[in-house]
């Protein structure tokens, strides 16, 4: 089993040639045959192994990419050409897709090779990572206990020591909450930040790529190649934000100045685990930044519009799965209605059928007013919230999930309980603004995650602070069985 | 329509979703669309009078770009992937008599 490092650590060590790309792909490809939490639905051996002999020609021609060799798993939302895409989906079970992800192609054309395609709530439609049909991920940490979801596989992935680093989506927190749950750092970019280019639409003004990593500094390195304006996506943020790659090429810069951090009250109300979020807001002040309590009074309509707009959004999106052009169709359909009907009932899922019928009936005749469009006023009043408090603070300290990881089957069968889940997540989805999740602590061995929140486009100040945090703590190299992430590779 | 027990008319709505449930997944299903929007109801609590809806996060605007032609013709690849096809088509099954 290789040991367990950051990106980094494998980047210098191609680099000084301590390990060629393909020794390091067949070293993880080894570890992925012997996982036990069910992390992958796909691993591409053949391909990866070719990606990491064209890596090692880029780097004998003088590719200066700090990623190219590097392994990474790719969530199995992004389309990949030539290795199957599923969404961890019945529908989707044999979908090759004809094209990359833009984010796929950004990372290939860096050099980095795509060991698989991770397990995923089906749709990314989750927070527990067991509504996937291709069966539910474990939590390296417990076996018994979910990843959370919906970037469940990703998140495991990750804190198993099975990659170093793997893409997520997240729509109402599903790179933040794996994220929190497995005891990694996830990073929820500002909406529009990267592209959704290739990315599985579920809800088309909420969902946004990320990374999901050991640390902040891997996590910038890849936000780095991850960004950028993308014609081919219609809200693709045109930035031209230098830090992005200063912090690639010479690591997060230390904080200008000490922050002023704002402490929700609201996300600190029904608060069981106080003590941890309570020790990250001491080391934070030893640190010389300022804490102050703000509020953010319509937090507690955030999970009731998430649902109505995700859920709107979803029905939309997924009426492409028709059985005609691609995907799941049954057999010998009878008529063009049954072919639709009973393709779509036995390609999706109880979750993603009810987030269909809930869309569906939400934005049906007579309701829409009542429903949707009440829903995005309340949209816009959360995101004004967050532009009240934005305009005395610089970032925001949260939990970024009510609990730890949970029991499997504890919550499956109880949709609303589940959507709890979402409870810090979801309103800074729907303000659009990016978000990261670090670890700080563990509660009866399970990893605990705190979330800062900053204005749209400043994910520099997020990576600022955690990398500050990740100086002075070292949950985020803690890992399950006693092993320890390692900032440099071992031989 | 807060306090009212949402009305959930499931073969209806199932309908328009181009979805089939049996007797006995319908009722579960027709019971857990009940929680949820008892859930979303509590919405209507919120005040929202003379607020206009929000529907891009960051209030982005549709770009536009010139009337050109981006795309090549790849019918092939498209379909490599599709169920059925037949010269160049995608089959379904006979709609007119």
């Amino acid at each position: 089993m290789p040991g367990i490092a950051t990106l980094r650590a494998m980047s210098s060590a191609l680099k000084n040639r301590v390990i060629s790309s393909t020794e390091l792909t067949q070293e993880h490809l080894a570890t992925i045959a012997e996982d036990k939490t069910n992390s992958f639905i796909t691993v591409a051996k053949d391909s990866a192994l070719e990606q990491a002999k064209r890596a090692e020609q880029m780097r004998e021609q003088g590719s200066s990419h700090p990623l190219t060799g590097v392994p990474l798993a790719h969530k199995d939302i992004f389309c990949t050409k030539g290795i199957t895409t599923t969404c961890g989906s019945r529908m989707l079970e044999n979908f090759v897709a004809p094209y990359d992800a833009h984010v796929v192609a950004l990372l290939n054309q860096a050099g980095m090779v795509t060991l698989g395609k991770t397990n995923m709530d089906e749709f990314a439609m989750g927070s527990s990572n067991e509504s996937s049909h291709f069966g539910p991920v474990s939590n390296p940490w417990n076996m018994d206990k979910v990843p959370g979801g919906s970037s469940g596989g990703s998140a495991a992935a990750v804190a198993a020591g099975l990659v170093a680093c793997a893409t997520g989506t997240d729509t109402g927190g599903s790179i933040r909450q794996p994220a929190a749950l497995c005891g990694i750092t996830g990073l929820k970019p500002t909406y529009g930040r990267i592209s959704r280019y290739g990315m599985i639409a579920f809800a088309s003004s909420l969902d946004q790529a990320g990374p999901m990593t050991c640390d902040a500094e891997d996590a910038a390195l890849m936000l780095s190649a991850m960004a950028g304006f993308d014609s081919k996506d219609s809200t693709s943020a045109q930035r031209q934000d230098a830090w992005l790659a200063d912090f690639a090429e010479h690591g997060i810069p230390d904080l200008e100045r000490p922050l002023k951090i704002g402490l929700p009250q609201e996300y600190y109300a029904d608060l069981s685990n106080g003590s941890i979020i309570e020790a990250v807001q001491k080391t934070l002040a030893q640190q010389g930044h300022e804490l102050v309590d703000v509020s953010l009074p319509h937090t507690q309509a955030a999970i009731p519009v998430y649902y109505v707009i995700a859920g709107a959004e979803a029905s939309t999106n997924l009426s492409r799965y028709d059985g005609v052009r691609f995907g799941h169709r049954c057999e010998n359909p009878q008529s063009l209605e049954d072919l639709y009907k009973r393709s779509r009932s036995e390609g999706f899922g109880d979750e993603v059928k009810r987030r269909i019928l809930t869309g569906t009936y939400t934005l049906s005749v007579g309701y829409f007013d009542a429903y949707y469009i009440k829903a995005q006023q309340i949209r816009r009043l959360i995101s004004e919230d967050f532009n009240n408090v934005f305009a005395n603070v610089d970032v925001l300290l949260t939990p970024t999930s009510p609990t730890p990881a949970f029991s499997q089957g504890q919550l499956s069968d109880d949709p609303i309980a589940m959507y709890q889940q979402d409870l810090y997540t979801v309103p800074t989805s729907l303000a659009g603004l990016p978000a990261l999740s670090m670890p700080c602590g563990f509660v009866d061995g399970l990893p605990v995650g705190a979330q800062l929140i900053a204005p749209a486009f400043r994910e520099d100040v997020l990576l600022g602070l955690a990398a500050q945090y990740q100086k002075h703590s070292d949950w985020h190299l803690q890992r399950p069985n006693g092993f320890r992430v390692s900032k440099e590779w071992a031989a | 329509m807060s306090e009212a027990k949402p009305t959930i008319d499931l073969p209806h709505l199932a309908n328009l979703a181009r979805l089939n449930f049996d007797s006995d997944s319908s009722e579960s299903a027709r019971a857990d669309l009940e929680k949820i929007i008892a859930m979303i109801d509590a919405m209507q609590a919120v005040n929202t009078e003379g607020v206009a809806p929000l529907s891009h996060p960051l209030e982005g605007a549709q770009r536009l770009r010139q009337d050109l032609v981006t795309e090549t013709e790849q019918r092939d690849n498209f379909q490599s992937t599709a169920p059925a096809t037949s010269e160049g088509y995608y089959l379904v099954p006979r709609v007119v008599d």
